[in-house]
């Protein structure tokens, strides 16, 4: 049922329960905000109306409005603009400044944090109220993320983000009063906790109180050692996103760009990550068809997202058998790196260095994880650094990103085919596999690649797939929130698959935790989904088993897929974790 | 023994009617008279006197008339405060009407051999009227111009016997509401008697449950508010411990009315004693059918459950305390969505004050006219106040709505302690305001106190005299929202500690005018930004002080001095001719400042003193080092 | 004779106590109520110990067991001196008294004396506003404290208590 009010003396006509914010918005009126989020497709909306300052004055209350999350009601008159909302939503940012560093100059979030762009905007220009200021100690236990609580601003999003959407739980606001803070549990450092870093919560954080380890300094410097053999490997959902860096639109395809600014860079191999994806979908797909015939444990598990890895080893050690032990696709490109390409190429493993541009911020802590290399010092992967930090590098080597002229990437790791594309989104894994489950089991050409039912923001996304004569039950599930869900199940007995896709963060790899940041706006993931899927069908071969390189590696190199070779180079194991 | 009828509830009152036979008669038997009757010996057990020993007294009493062999014909009692805490611990004696006064234990002896053999009332035990010098044995002062409605009971049946509660006409109003009317009844008898929440907001009760009876749902929740957090308040945790029962039957007509089959107490951990007698009360309701399946042979089901606060002030709040039952940190979210739309588990939940629940028995057994027909315009029925501070008379009181702060303080309170002038009475604790004499002829009702500034709150009426510095009290205040702050928004989180350190500063000498200016200014905002009560009234002891005691602010900001001498750093160290040159405070100055020969008048260098105190802990001589 | 059997592990004890409640995560409040009871205090460990067998996280009871002023992380003293610091007792010299206390105890407000007899702390309002200033020690409410010396012999009588018998 709609209603009418006005805002600023403009009548409108919006459905009951709206909120001011949003009903304002329908009149092109911005009410500014801090704590509230609303990532409907995500699952998560954060409306703990915390940082005021999105305050209204509501004609016959006492005191101002938080337009975030007060409904509207027939007849309600809204001003948006009059000085004492105005000076209230000023005094809140003055009074969160008087208890943050002002240290933006030297902030990793400068030029991108909400908090400083809102005392932009509201003119902030003296801080009325100082006093004492909040002193905690910066966490930088994790290989992943970089905790800095004294430029929390208690908006509790990543509490948010980390309770209900991932249900992990690492966070929660501890403390009372002027002594609350965000934090661990027993102020455990983060890489003690269950945490998955999977990044999402530094993906909401809107300042720079949650963010990646910056691993910039350790690129360049690889890259200025003239002894080193400096590889870089991109993941698909970075060439849909890196553009927004550089002010492009969402969902820009920016992949010839990026694979010239990285030679510019001084790279001196540019792989894709891609190409490891097609080898993915090759062990997978052969793993799967080993536990078919030998009666293994269904459902297979995809395990090509680190946080969702480190997940199941926390939240569900029982389970350990049933994800698949294939690599993650970069780490599988890392060790081909050092063993396949440095053999052809005849370059001292050794003196190789793998630089991994991902969307996502677990991997740095996966690279690091120790069975992931070939001996102990030789890790498959030596540095990750995100879509963010690359951008950053481009921009600090003076690189006129839009300006550049395509490239293609470097042979022969750096082929792919459009299924190893749309590892970037959420059921692209999937797709991809049954795009070669099914030839390989069928023995027939697949004629429509595009497997609609797996696509899309939905939560989790089911299918009953009939290849040769048997109906494959799958599922898609992004978010760890919704994975839990569907394992309990598993766990209770009560679904069945034979294989499901699981992504930690909500979109997948094109909504990672190390992607430019969306701001609360989904539209962008949504752009960078349907760049994938158009970059897929772009590519002449979308199907893994066809791409040449693949094929000339197994032929000229590992043999049989989940062979011999395969599982002591592309396979991995897992760990019983406890839960904090 | 459950009770499956009305009938057979009323013949157990009829029954019991014995127990409650001689207390509060009202044509008292002279004590010569009384000694052959049996006799009540009520010892008070309200918190004071509790503290002030009268477990000990009662225990004294028992044994003492034991071995006189009078336990049969005198039965002691520990019943509820009687209210006139300031002389606990307090006794009284029926059927023959006698008050005792700060009874101690080698008094115990002399009330038995006295009072109870003889049969002469103990003289110097009995209130003494300061000013006539008059002697009370019933009537005193301190209870003219009382009614008791919501403490009916309190202090006057023994709160651990359920059958006393029935005697007292106890559950009869539930089973009226059971037998008789149908929820609309019930809400419109609440609404027309004009019961407004005694919670602190004021809001009508019979609405309240109107709201949340419309909400769509299969379950509803009744919770009550036993978490008292207001500091130096203390009605709620009385009425807990003087007469459970009441608290619990008003639960069960509110929870009859609104459609709920469950209800909570959320209690405070800090009050064990309340605690208890809620055990104790939940469990006999429940043995005798008044809690649970079939109440009374209706087809109502209800039960009720405990829940403790672990220490929190904000999980008053009614939001918070809902999310502190449910396992939660207990921080308040905003409202709408009511609580009595969406509350406990997302389920309509109404939530009522202990002293609101407790009015709602008498309201229907004696109507809502009767009710309506006590108080002002819009505030009906009367108030509980828990009258502390710097009057004669400390205490609990309970007046009719309208009854001025004047009656309350000089009348019932007796005045100023130690002959000193009142200058402020402070109600609605930190969310409240302190009101200056000018005010004390303002008759009290919800509006009234929110127009000068202040808000009933939940009853808690400190009185302050000339020794009291508002800029410190204030502070007092802030420093306990800065405490008690949840944390969740920025107005109050930051806020509030913003506002205390610039009263620190004030009263550290070091505020400016601009210091003045932004605590009004900030204040405000805070008010106008805050997510829950607590922010938007934390700023009121502030902006209440400064609009009537602004000279005491500007004397601290202009003359660097506290006009109250309290603020330590403010005050000026002399040493006086009392001091006997002992040279200790000479030896401990940290300034060096302090000169003079042994065995002669020290002399403190006012220039360079650090107003740091040390000297005046270290005489030893009375009155040699005075500060100002 | 010993018999260490029948001393019941205070864990088994609390799971014990966790299997009785009808439903449990939304007990949290209580349980740690009750945990504080069996162990005096919250340690971490015991904190994991309730969240994994209540299956929430961690964080989320450190979380609530920090933001009630009743819970404590740390081992108290023997005997809880709790100084009332509402507003009765704050017009009557509250303050005076916890100074005092502080003072004769050698620690501050929220510590605990070395001897572990002691822990100093502040509640607010007992409902003895009467007896102003009041302070409590342990369940025992002691009023009208104005005097060092009458607080100085009733710390000493708890110190007396405590020494060993000669
Ligand atoms: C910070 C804060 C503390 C409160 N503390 C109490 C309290 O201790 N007891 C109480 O009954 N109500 C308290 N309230 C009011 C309750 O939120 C609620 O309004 C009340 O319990 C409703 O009952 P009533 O309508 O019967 O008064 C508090 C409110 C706020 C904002
Ligand atoms: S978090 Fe934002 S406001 Fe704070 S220092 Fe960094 S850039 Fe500046
Ligand atoms: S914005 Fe201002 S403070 Fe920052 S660098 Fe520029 S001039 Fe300096
Ligand atoms: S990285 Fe992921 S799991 Fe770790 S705290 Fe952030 S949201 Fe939670
Ligand atoms: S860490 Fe970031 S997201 Fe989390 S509460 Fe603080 S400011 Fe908000
Ligand atoms: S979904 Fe992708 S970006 Fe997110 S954690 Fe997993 S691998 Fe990283
Ligand atoms: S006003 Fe204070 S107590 Fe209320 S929600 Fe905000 S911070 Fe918490
Ligand atoms: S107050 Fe301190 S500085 Fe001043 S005279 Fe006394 S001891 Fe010396
Ligand atoms: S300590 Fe007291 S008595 Fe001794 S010299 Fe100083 S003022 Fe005089
Ligand atoms: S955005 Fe509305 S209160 Fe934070
Ligand atoms: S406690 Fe005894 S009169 Fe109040
Ligand atoms: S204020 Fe101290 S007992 Fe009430």
């Amino acid at each position: 049922m709609d209603i009418q009010l006005t805002i600023n003396d403009i009548p409108l006509s919006v459905p009951e329960g709206m909120s001011i914010l949003d009903a304002a918005r329908t009149v092109n009126i911005d009410i500014p905000t801090l704590c509230y989020l609303n990532l409907h497709e995500m699952n998560m909306n954060n409306h703990i109306a915390s940082c005021r300052v999105c305050v209204v004055e509501v004609e016959g209350r006492r005191n101002l409005a938080p337009a975030c999350s007060t409904p509207v009601f027939s007849g309600m008159i809204v001003k948006t603009d009059t000085p004492r909302a105005i000076q209230g939503r000023r005094t809140m940012v003055e009074l969160l400044l008087s208890d943050h560093p002002k240290s933006c100059l030297t902030c990793s979030k400068n030029l991108d944090c909400d908090l400083q762009a809102l005392a932009a905007d509201l003119g902030v220009r003296n801080i009325s109220y100082e006093g004492e200021e909040s002193e905690y100690e910066i966490d930088k236990s994790s290989l992943a993320i970089i905790r800095d609580p004294n430029k929390c601003i208690r908006c509790r999003r990543c509490e948010t983000m980390c309770n209900e959407v991932q249900t992990v739980g690492v966070f929660s606001a501890v403390g009372r009063g002027f002594e609350t803070v965000v934090k661990t549990a027993f102020d455990l450092p983060q890489h003690d906790t269950s945490c998955t870093f999977c990044g999402q919560c530094v993906a909401v954080c809107p300042t720079g109180a949650l963010m990646e380890l910056d691993q910039v300094d350790k690129v360049w410097k690889a890259l200025s050692d003239p002894t080193r053999f400096v590889v870089v490997q991109t993941a698909p959902a970075v060439r849909v996103a890196l553009g927004e860096g550089f002010g492009l639109e969402p969902g820009t395809i920016v992949t010839g760009k990026m694979v010239a600014a990285l030679r510019r860079l001084g790279f001196d191999r540019v792989f894709d990550t891609d190409f490891a994806a097609d080898v993915t979908i090759m062990e997978e797909a052969s793993e799967l068809v080993h536990r078919l015939k030998h009666g293994g444990r269904l459902p297979i598990l995809t395990s090509c997202c680190p946080a969702w890895v480190k997940f199941f080893e926390h939240q569900f050690p029982d389970l350990l058998d049933i994800p698949s032990t294939c690599k993650s696709p970069h780490q599988m490109l890392g060790v081909l790196t050092k063993s396949y390409y440095a053999k052809t190429y005849g370059i001292d493993p050794q003196k190789i260095t793998v630089v991994s541009i991902m969307p996502c911020i677990a991997k740095k802590y996966e690279a690091a994880r120790p069975e992931l290399g070939q001996d102990s010092v030789t890790p498959d992967v030596d540095i990750v650094i995100t879509t963010r930090e690359l951008a950053r590098m481009i921009r600090e080597a003076g690189i006129h990103f839009t300006n550049l002229k395509d490239e293609e990437f470097d042979h022969p790791l750096g082929e792919s085919t459009g299924a190893a594309v749309i590892f970037g989104t959420t059921g692209g894994v999937l797709e991809a596999a049954l795009r070669t489950a099914y030839e390989v089991l069928t023995g027939e050409t697949l004629e429509k690649v595009e497997f609609e039912a797996l696509r899309g923001m939905d939560g989790i996304k089911e299918a009953v797939i009939p290849i040769a004569g048997r109906d494959f039950r799958v599922a898609v599930t992004h978010g760890l929130g919704h994975a839990r869900y569907i394992l309990e199940k598993i766990q209770t007995g009560e679904a069945h698959y034979d294989a499901i896709e699981i992504m930690a963060c909500p979109g997948g790899c094109i909504g990672g935790g190390g992607q430019p940041y969306h701001h609360g706006n989904v539209e962008i993931l949504k752009a960078r989904a349907n760049a994938i899927y158009q970059e897929d069908r772009s590519k002449p071969l979308r199907k893994s088993h066809e791409n040449p390189a693949v094929l000339a590696l197994y032929k000229d190199f590992i043999g049989e897929p989940y062979g011999e070779k395969a599982h002591e180079l592309l396979h991995t194991s897992y760990t019983q974790r406890k839960k904090i | 023994m459950k009770l499956t009828s009305i009938n057979e509830l009323n013949a157990l009152k009829t029954q019991n009617r014995v127990l409650l036979e001689n207390r509060r008669l009202t044509h008292p038997v002279t004590t010569k008279d009384a000694l052959g009757m049996p006799r009540n010996v009520l010892v008070c057990g309200g918190p004071g006197c509790h503290s002030s020993g009268s477990p000990k007294i009662a225990e004294l009493l028992e044994e003492e008339l034991n071995r006189r062999g009078l336990s049969e014909q005198v039965k002691v009692f520990q019943p509820g405060c009687f209210g006139f805490c300031e002389k606990g611990p307090m006794i009284e004696i029926h059927p023959d009407n006698t008050t005792y006064c700060e009874v101690s234990a080698p008094d115990v002896a002399v009330i038995v051999e006295e009072h109870l053999i003889q049969g002469n009332q103990v003289e110097r035990l009995l209130f003494m009227e300061p000013s006539t010098k008059k002697r009370f044995a019933a009537d005193l002062p301190f209870y003219q111009g009382q009614l008791r409605i919501a403490l009916r009971n309190v202090g006057y049946i023994a709160p651990e016997n359920i059958l006393e509660y029935i005697a007292a006409d106890g559950y009869q109003a539930l089973a009226s509401v059971l037998l008789n009317k149908n929820s609309l009844e019930v809400i419109d008898t609440i609404k027309k008697s004009g019961l407004r929440g005694r919670g602190g907001g004021g809001f009508p009760t019979g609405l309240k449950w109107e709201l949340t009876r419309k909400s769509e749902a299969k379950q509803r929740y009744i919770i009550c508010n036993a978490d008292e957090g207001d500091p130096g308040a203390f009605m709620d945790r009385s009425i807990l411990e003087g007469d459970p029962h009441s608290v619990l039957e008003g639960m069960l007509i509110a929870g009859s009315a609104i459609g709920a089959s469950h209800g909570f107490i959320y209690v405070r951990a800090e009050y064990p004693a309340a605690i208890r007698r809620l055990q104790i009360a939940i469990g006999q309701a429940r043995d005798y059918g008044l809690l649970g399946k079939g109440i009374l042979g209706s087809d109502f089901c209800f039960d009720i459950e405990l829940k403790y606060g672990a220490g929190a002030f904000v999980c008053g709040e009614e939001t918070s305390l809902m999310h502190s039952i449910e396992g939660a940190r207990g921080e308040p979210s905003v409202k709408p969505p009511f609580p009595a739309e969406k509350g406990l588990w997302g389920k309509p939940t109404c939530v009522n004050n202990v002293e609101t629940l407790a009015n709602v028995p008498p309201i229907i057994l004696k109507g809502a006219d009767w009710f309506a027909s006590i108080g002002t315009e819009k505030s009906k029925g009367t108030k509980v106040f828990a009258l502390a501070g710097k009057v004669q008379n400390v205490g609990l009181v309970e007046v009719p709505m309208g009854t001025t702060l004047r009656q309350i303080i000089f009348n019932m309170g007796g005045g100023i302690k130690r002959h000193k002038t009142f200058k402020a009475a402070q109600t609605g604790g930190p969310s409240g305001g302190c009101i200056p004499s000018k005010y004390l002829d303002t008759p009290i009702d919800y509006e009234s106190l929110a127009a000068i500034g202040s808000m009933m709150g939940s009853g808690g009426l400190i009185v302050m005299d000339e020794s009291d510095c508002m800029v410190n009290i204030a502070k007092f205040f802030l420093e306990f929202s800065v405490d008690e702050s949840c944390g969740r928004c920025t107005a109050c989180r930051v806020g509030t500690k913003r506002l205390h350190e610039i009263l620190t500063k004030i009263t550290e000498g070091k505020g400016t005018l601009d210091d003045l200016d932004k605590l009004e200014k900030l204040g405000k905002i805070i008010k106008d930004t805050s997510l829950c009560g607590l922010g938007q009234t934390a700023p009121n002891p502030i902006l209440s002080t400064i609009k009537y005691f602004r000279d005491e602010y500007l004397a601290h900001i202009l003359d660097k001095t506290c006009p109250a001498g309290v603020c330590k750093s403010l005050l000026k160290y002399h040493i006086t001719e009392n001091c006997i040159g002992c040279t200790l405070c000479a030896k401990k100055c940290p300034a060096n400042c302090i000169t003079g020969t042994a065995k002669e008048r020290h002399v403190i260098d006012e220039e360079r003193c650090l107003n740091c105190g040390a000297c005046m802990e270290q005489c030893r001589v009375t009155g040699a080092i005075i500060h100002h | 004779m010993c018999d260490n059997a029948s001393i019941k592990d205070p864990y088994r004890q609390l799971d014990e106590y966790i299997d009785t409640l009808p439903y449990k995560k939304e007990n949290l409040i209580g349980i740690l109520h009750q945990a504080q009871e069996l162990f005096g205090y919250l340690p971490d460990k015991l904190q994991w110990h309730i969240a994994q067998k209540l299956d929430i996280p961690s964080a989320k009871v450190y979380g609530v067991v920090s933001f009630y002023s009743f819970f404590t992380m740390k081992p108290r003293g023997k005997h809880v001196i709790n100084v009332c610091m509402g507003t009765a007792c704050f017009v009557r010299g509250a303050e005076k008294l916890q100074a005092e206390l502080e003072k004769q105890l050698g620690i501050k407000t929220g510590q605990t004396t070395e001897d572990n007899l002691f822990s100093l702390d502040s509640l607010r309002c007992i409902g003895a506003c009467g007896l102003a200033p009041v302070m409590m020690i342990d369940g025992k409410v002691y009023g009208r404290l104005h005097e060092p010396e009458e607080i100085r012999q009733i710390l000493e009588k708890y110190r007396l208590e405590a020494m060993p018998e000669a």
